[in-house]
C-alpha cells in the first residue's frame, strides 16, 4: 500500500449555480495547490463552496471558469482520478462493512472474494478486524467513518478527497479518529485534501491550511502548519501548536468579518 | 433465496478466516436465547390481541343466531359454516388448487410486468412522460368491467385469469418501485460515479437494493387483491375453482350458504397465507434489516 501522491493544482476555478431567483456563485477565483504527499486542509464556514470545490475536483461537477491540474494535466473527465469521502458517510446499508470497504474493486471488476481477501488485511491493520461481517446499522458513528475512509484508501488512488469526514462526531471520538487517519495516512502516502469546520484538527492533520470565506467562496489566507511530524495528542498542548491554532481562528474571524462588511454593504 | 445467503456467508467466512469473536457491534450470527424468547413474546403479543377479537366477534355471531333463531339460508352460524365446509371438503380442497394456482401465476406476472414497466418509466425520460400517466389512467378502467372481455379474447382457461390478477395487482408493485428507485441516496450515487460506476452498476448496486423496501410495500398491497381478482375472473366464466364453488353454492336448491361464507373464509385465510409468505420472502431478501 505504497502509493504515489498527486500534484493538485486549482487556477481560478470558478463556480456558478443558475437557479430560479439568480445565479448562485458558490466559489470565485480559488487558487490552490497540494503537492505530492502533502496533507491540505480547507477550512470555511457552512456555504463557503467547500464541498461544491471538492465535487469538482472529483470531477462529479464542471467548473464554471479556472483549471483544475492533477500532475499537470487537465483531464477533461477527472471521475476515478481521486477517491472521494462524501460529507455523509454514504455507506450502502445492503452490503456488510468488509464489502463496502471492496465497493470500489468490484465495480472495477474485481471478483467478490478477492476483493474481500483485499479488504480484510486493511480492515485488521486499522482496527476494524472485528466488524467485517457487521451490517452498517450495527455500527456507531466512528465506526461508520473508518470505514467509509477505509473504502476511499482501498482504491489506492494518489489523490483523497475527504470532505468534513468527522464532521457529525463527538470531540472524543474525533479526536481519536484524528490520531488514526494521520496514521493511516501516513502508511498510504497519497495527496490528502480535507474539508473541515474544526481549528485544531485542521491545524493537527495539515501540512497547509486554506482558509474561505463565503459568499462567493474564495481563499482568504493560507496558513504553513510546520510542525514536526509524527504528531501526537500531547503537540495539542504544545506553544507552538496553539500559536497556530490562534493565527487560524484570527483568519477565520477576519474572513468572516470580511463577509460581514461585504454583506452589509449590499443595497 | 436462504440457501443463497447461506453461500455467501460461507463464502465471507472462508475469505476472512474466522469467525470474529462476540462483540457488542458484531453479534455472532443467530439469535441469542435471550433474544429468541423476546422474539417470541412480541410475537405471541402481536398475535393473540386480533385473533381474541375474531373470537369475540365469532362468539356474538353465532348467539345472535342461536338466540333469534336465524334462518340458516339467510344467515348461518358460525360453527354450521364450519361444519358444513369441513364435509364438502372433498369438493373445495381441488378449488383452493386451482384458485391457487390461478393467483400465484398471476402475482408472478404482474411482478414481472409491473418491474419491466418501473424499470422503463424509469431509465428513460421520455418513456416516464408519456408511459406513467397512461399506467396512472389505466387503474381508472374498471377492470370488473373488462372481465367478459378478456374472456373473450383468451378463452376460459388459465390464463384469462392470470391476465386479471395481473391487471389488479401490478400497478402498486409498479409505483412503489419508480418511487424507490427515485428514492435513492444522492451522496450514494455521487460516491459510485467517483468510483466510475456506468449507469447498470448503479441500477445494481444503489437503486435496486435502495428500492426494494418500496417495491415489497408495493407487492404486500398487490397480494391481497390476488384471489379476489382470480374469483372474479372465475365468476365471469370458469370450469373450477373458488369462483366456480361458490356459484355453484349460491344456484344450489336450497341455496347453500354456509357454503358460501365457507369459502370466503377459506380465500380470507389464503390472502393472509400468501401475505405472510410475501412478509417471508421480503425478509430473505433483504438480510441486512434489523430483525423485527
Ligand atoms: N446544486 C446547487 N444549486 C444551487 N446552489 C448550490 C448547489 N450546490 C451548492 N449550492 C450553493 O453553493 C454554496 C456552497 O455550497 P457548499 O455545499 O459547497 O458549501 P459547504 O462549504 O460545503 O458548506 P457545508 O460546510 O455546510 O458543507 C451554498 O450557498 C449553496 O447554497
Ligand atoms: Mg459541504
Amino acid at each position: 500500500m505504497t502509493v504515489r501522491g498527486a500534484n493538485l493544482e486549482l487556477r481560478g476555478v470558478a463556480k456558478r449555480f443558475s437557479g430560479n431567483d439568480g445565479d448562485v456563485v458558490a466559489v470565485d477565483g480559488v487558487d490552490l495547490v497540494a503537492r505530492d504527499g502533502e496533507f491540505v486542509s480547507l477550512i470555511g464556514p457552512s456555504g463557503c463552496g467547500k464541498s461544491t470545490l471538492f465535487n469538482i475536483v472529483a470531477g462529479l461537477e464542471r467548473a464554471s471558469g479556472g483549471h483544475v491540474l492533477i500532475n499537470g494535466e487537465e483531464l477533461c473527465d477527472r471521475l476515478g482520478a481521486s477517491a472521494y469521502m462524501p460529507q455523509h458517510d454514504a455507506l450502502l446499508d445492503w452490503r456488510r462493512v468488509i464489502d463496502n470497504v471492496g465497493l470500489s474493486l468490484e465495480l472495477q471488476g474485481v471478483r467478490r472474494d478477492e476483493a474481500r481477501r483485499r479488504a480484510l488485511p486493511l480492515l485488521q491493520r486499522f482496527g476494524l478486524g472485528e466488524f467485517t461481517r457487521a451490517w452498517p446499522w450495527q455500527l456507531s458513528g466512528g465506526m461508520r467513518q473508518r470505514v467509509a475512509f477505509l473504502r476511499t484508501v482501498i482504491a489506492d488512488r494518489p489523490l483523497l478527497l475527504l470532505d468534513e469526514p468527522f464532521g457529525a462526531l463527538d470531540g472524543i471520538t474525533r479526536a481519536d479518529l484524528q490520531q488514526w487517519l494521520n496514521q493511516v495516512w501516513s502508511e498510504v502516502g497519497a495527496t490528502v485534501l480535507l474539508v473541515t469546520h474544526d481549528i485544531s484538527e485542521a491545524v493537527f492533520l495539515s501540512d497547509r491550511i486554506y482558509v474561505m470565506s463565503p459568499r462567493p467562496g474564495r481563499v482568504t489566507s493560507v496558513i504553513d502548519v510546520d510542525l514536526p511530524r509524527p504528531r501526537t495528542a500531547a503537540q495539542k498542548e504544545d506553544t507552538r501548536f496553539l500559536a497556530v491554532e490562534q493565527r487560524l481562528r484570527h483568519e477565520l474571524n477576519a474572513a468572516m468579518s470580511a463577509w460581514g462588511e461585504f454583506a452589509g454593504s449590499q443595497p | 433465496m436462504s440457501a443463497l445467503v447461506r453461500t455467501d456467508d460461507a463464502a465471507l467466512a472462508e475469505a476472512v478466516g474466522t469467525v470474529p469473536p462476540a462483540s457488542p457491534l458484531a453479534p455472532t450470527p443467530g439469535p441469542s436465547p435471550a433474544g429468541r424468547q423476546r422474539g417470541f413474546g412480541r410475537r405471541v403479543r402481536t398475535v393473540v390481541p386480533p385473533l381474541l377479537v375474531i373470537a369475540a366477534v365469532l362468539a356474538l355471531w353465532q348467539l345472535f343466531v342461536t338466540v333469534r333463531h336465524v334462518d340458516p339460508q339467510l344467515l348461518p352460524g358460525p360453527n354450521l359454516i364450519a361444519h358444513s365446509t369441513w364435509d364438502d371438503r372433498v369438493n373445495i380442497w381441488p378449488a383452493i388448487g386451482v384458485t391457487t394456482e390461478e393467483a400465484v401465476l398471476g402475482m408472478a406476472l404482474a411482478v414481472i410486468v409491473g418491474v419491466v414497466f418501473a424499470v422503463s418509466i424509469d431509465s428513460f425520460r421520455p418513456v416516464r412522460g408519456s408511459l406513467y400517466p397512461i399506467i396512472v389512467a389505466s387503474q381508472t378502467v374498471p377492470i370488473i368491467a373488462l372481465a367478459p372481455l378478456v374472456l373473450v379474447w383468451w378463452g376460459f382457461g388459465l390464463v384469462p385469469k392470470i391476465v386479471l390478477v395481473a391487471l389488479f395487482s401490478f400497478f402498486p408493485i409498479s409505483v412503489g418501485l419508480v418511487q424507490g428507485l427515485a428514492s435513492a441516496d444522492p451522496d450514494a450515487m455521487n460516491l459510485l460515479r467517483t468510483m466510475r460506476a456506468n449507469r447498470f452498476q448503479l441500477l445494481r448496486r444503489v437503486r435496486f437494493p435502495s428500492a426494494l423496501p418500496h417495491f415489497f410495500t408495493g407487492l404486500k398491497i398487490s397480494v391481497t387483491y390476488a384471489y379476489s381478482a382470480a374469483i372474479v375472473a372465475e365468476f365471469v366464466g370458469a370450469q373450477q375453482g373458488l369462483g366456480v364453488y361458490m356459484t355453484t353454492a349460491i344456484r344450489a336448491a336450497p341455496i347453500r350458504t354456509d357454503l358460501v361464507l365457507g369459502a370466503v373464509f377459506v380465500i380470507a385465510i389464503l390472502t393472509l397465507a400468501l401475505f405472510a409468505i410475501v412478509g417471508l420472502i421480503e425478509r430473505l431478501a433483504m438480510p441486512w434489516r434489523p430483525k423485527p
